[in-house]
């Protein structure tokens, strides 16, 4: 065992001795070990990102679109197809709980694009106007104040609850409760009667601060009552899409089921094919997005694969390069009497301390960089997870210790069966 | 009889076209004998030499070592020869680069099955050269004669009862090239063997005896008197 240290400390000597070859071999597997790990690990990460935005909208939804759309793909209304197929009623039969008897909350919803203005500040901003329910849908919670009520909502009450980024551009004070701001209607607007061009409305409460959801900003909005916002800002009849929130995630299926059924006998389907509108819930969302997320996953898995074939042929250079040198070496060695099986072990333990040193380097950059960018992610505001996978560590060190050690290993084995005078005179 | 050929022939086989390059050698040298090999280029000297040193092996005939057919030798036994029993001093020195004068003289003891003392029998082999004060020095930061030295002390570290030089003086100017004749000399005077392969003159009547090989085969074995016998001296390099 002494022995064998010792002669560990004689190839690590060695090895520092040709430090321009070392460090050339150690490089290759650092890049293709750390390449692979932050690969992986930006696939894993920006995966769990897409579904992390997904989830934050909130869980145990369901969502209703308008048009039809067959169970794999995006809905239509998803491209910015206007369909006007949901009405009110369509959400005011949902909401019957005698029809729909697992729905918690139901709230329509229709969304737009507002300028909206207080005193002498303006902000351009997006609307969402919808039901009162909407808070036990979305589980969101207020900041201060209170959300409009089904009641302010169905009467049209002229009441605005900020998101806490527009708030706060309004009103940098903090006195915005019992404000009024004015929002500037669209000049296409078909039922614009008024001669005035602005919607005055009274601030009854700002949301508490969200961050991002489904990649959008959730504090730069504002909510308005669901008729005003479709009648007086955008002039529309329909409702853009419908959420329902479930109780019991076991619910899911059963009040899709529920919700299809209503929206059929509303719309007078009776073939299944001609259905104008879609039930989704998140689950099919986030399996939709798992299949694209993981479709870029195999893509970068194959830049991973590029970049540790790269490591391996620079590898695989490096050793072939120095084979006639080190074959000269051999000759050497072996002419003041080492055996080949002694100089098999030597060069199989230098490369596997080569590949060896250079794998653990490539583990700890590659860890490290993956961990920086997860850092810079969450810095900007993302739910950035950082993964490390352990099949992607022990399939890199894997290859390129193996590619190390086969291209250092064998040149070396067939310098060692040459008679020493052949293989010194090796050119 | 320490060496001793029968009949020694050694072919080169280039993609058919055979080269034989030496025919039918017989030698016998005794131990402590200091035998120089002359011959002119292409005469097959230096392939002798090889064979005699294993470095490389004959295509027929018998090569008997202290009284050992070496025919049946396995590589390790060869290489266990190569280790202990004899030692190379090469006409390219052929140090290892980058590495220090004091591992290059290890070197050997790396190989050998005798564990003790390494760092010791190192720097009584560079002492008996005259380079304890180069230990540490790195094999390209010496001169062309310290490195011809350094060679020698690792032919020596694991104390052989031959030495081999191939054309020793062969990359040396002459101040150098004397020093390494005298250290040949005084291991001679030792009682070690050495066998010595040179196209000079000069150089190879500083051995007990001559040997002229010409188109493979010997044409001369001769005694050098004593008055025809050249010795050198240690010139001290002015480095």
């Amino acid at each position: 065992m002494n022995n064998f240290f010792a002669d560990i400390k004689v190839i690590i000597k060695d090895l520092l001795s040709r430090k321009g070859r070392s460090f050339l071999t150690i490089l290759g597997i650092i890049i293709g070990v750390a390449g692979v790990i932050i690969i992986i690990s930006l696939g894993s990460g920006a995966q769990s990102l897409v579904l992390g935005q997904i989830t934050k909208l909130g869980s145990n939804l369901v969502g209703v679109l308008p048009g039809k759309s067959n169970e794999s793909g995006p809905p239509a209304a998803v491209f910015g197809v206007q369909i006007k197929t949901l009405t009110t009623s369509d959400v005011e039969a949902i909401s019957d709980s005698s029809k729909v008897p697992y729905a918690t909350a139901v709230a329509g919803f229709v969304r737009g694009s507002a300028t909206v203005i207080a005193g002498r500040e303006s902000v351009d901003t997006n609307f969402t106007a919808t039901d009162g329910s909407y808070p036990r849908v979305q589980n969101t919670e207020m900041q201060k104040g209170t959300f409009f009520s089904d009641e302010e909502a169905k009467s049209g009450a002229n009441v605005i609850v900020l998101g806490y980024d527009v708030a706060t551009s309004l009103f940098p004070n903090g006195n915005e409760l019992g404000q009024i701001v004015k929002i500037k209607i669209q000049n296409n607007n078909p039922l614009l009667t008024s001669d005035s061009n602005t919607v005055p409305f009274r601030v009854i409460g700002v949301q508490k601060k969200l961050g991002t959801a489904a990649f959008q900003n959730q504090d730069d909005l504002v909510f308005i009552p669901f008729i005003i916002g479709q009648r007086q800002l955008l002039g529309i009849d329909y409702v853009q899409y419908i959420r329902i929130k479930v109780a019991n995630e076991n619910n899911i299926k059963p009040t899709m089921d529920d919700i299809t059924r209503v929206l059929r006998e509303q719309h007078r389907i009776t073939n299944p094919d001609n259905d104008d509108f879609s039930v989704r819930d998140l689950a099919d969302a986030i399996k939709l997005l798992t299949s694209i997320t993981d479709t870029l996953r195999i893509f970068l898995g194959l830049m991973a694969g590029i970049s540790l074939v790269v490591g391996g042929i620079g590898i695989m250079n490096i050793m072939l390069v120095t084979v006639s040198e080190r074959t000269r070496e051999i000759g050497l060695r072996k002419s003041i009497g080492a055996t080949s099986k002694q100089i098999r072990n030597q060069f199989l333990f230098e490369s596997i301390i080569l590949t060896l040193s250079g794998g653990i380097i490539g583990i700890i950059l590659g860890v490290f960089i993956s961990y920086l960018i997860a850092v810079g992610a969450r810095f900007a505001g993302y739910d950035w997870e950082f993964v490390v996978s352990p099949i992607a560590i022990i399939l890199a060190v894997g290859v390129s210790m193996i590619t190390g050690i086969i291209f250092g290993l064998y040149p070396a084995m067939k310098a060692a069966k040459l008679d020493p005078i052949v293989a010194l005179r090796y050119e | 009889m320490l060496i001793e050929l029968k009949k020694i022939v050694k072919n080169y086989d280039n993609s058919g076209v055979v080269t034989r390059v030496l025919r039918e050698v017989d030698l016998a040298v005794d131990e402590g004998e200091f035998v120089a090999i002359m011959g002119p280029s292409g005469s097959g000297k230096s392939t002798l030499m090889h064979i005699i040193g294993f470095l490389d092996r004959p295509t027929e005939g018998e090569y008997y070592f202290d009284g050992e057919n070496t025919k049946g030798f396995t590589d390790d036994e060869l290489a266990r020869i190569r280790n202990n029993r004899i030692g190379f001093v090469f006409q390219s020195f052929n140090l290892l680069p980058r590495t220090s004068v004091l591992d290059n003289v290890l070197l050997p003891l790396q190989y050998s099955t005798d564990k003790r003392n390494h760092l010791n029998r190192a720097k009584k082999a560079l002492e008996a050269v005259g380079l304890s004060e180069r230990l540490d020095f790195m094999s390209n930061q010496i001169s062309g004669g310290q490195k011809q030295r350094v060679a020698i002390a690792r032919a020596l570290v694991c104390n052989p009862k031959v030495i081999f030089a191939d054309e020793p003086t062969g990359n040396l100017d002459s101040k150098s090239g004397s020093t390494v004749m005298s250290i040949l000399e005084s291991l001679s005077k030792e009682g070690r063997t050495i066998i010595l392969v040179t196209h000079d003159m000069n150089v190879a009547l500083h051995a007990d005896r001559i040997i002229t090989i010409r188109d493979g085969e010997i044409i001369s074995d001769k005694k050098v008197s004593a008055s025809e016998k050249i010795h050198s001296k240690i010139i001290k390099e002015d480095d």
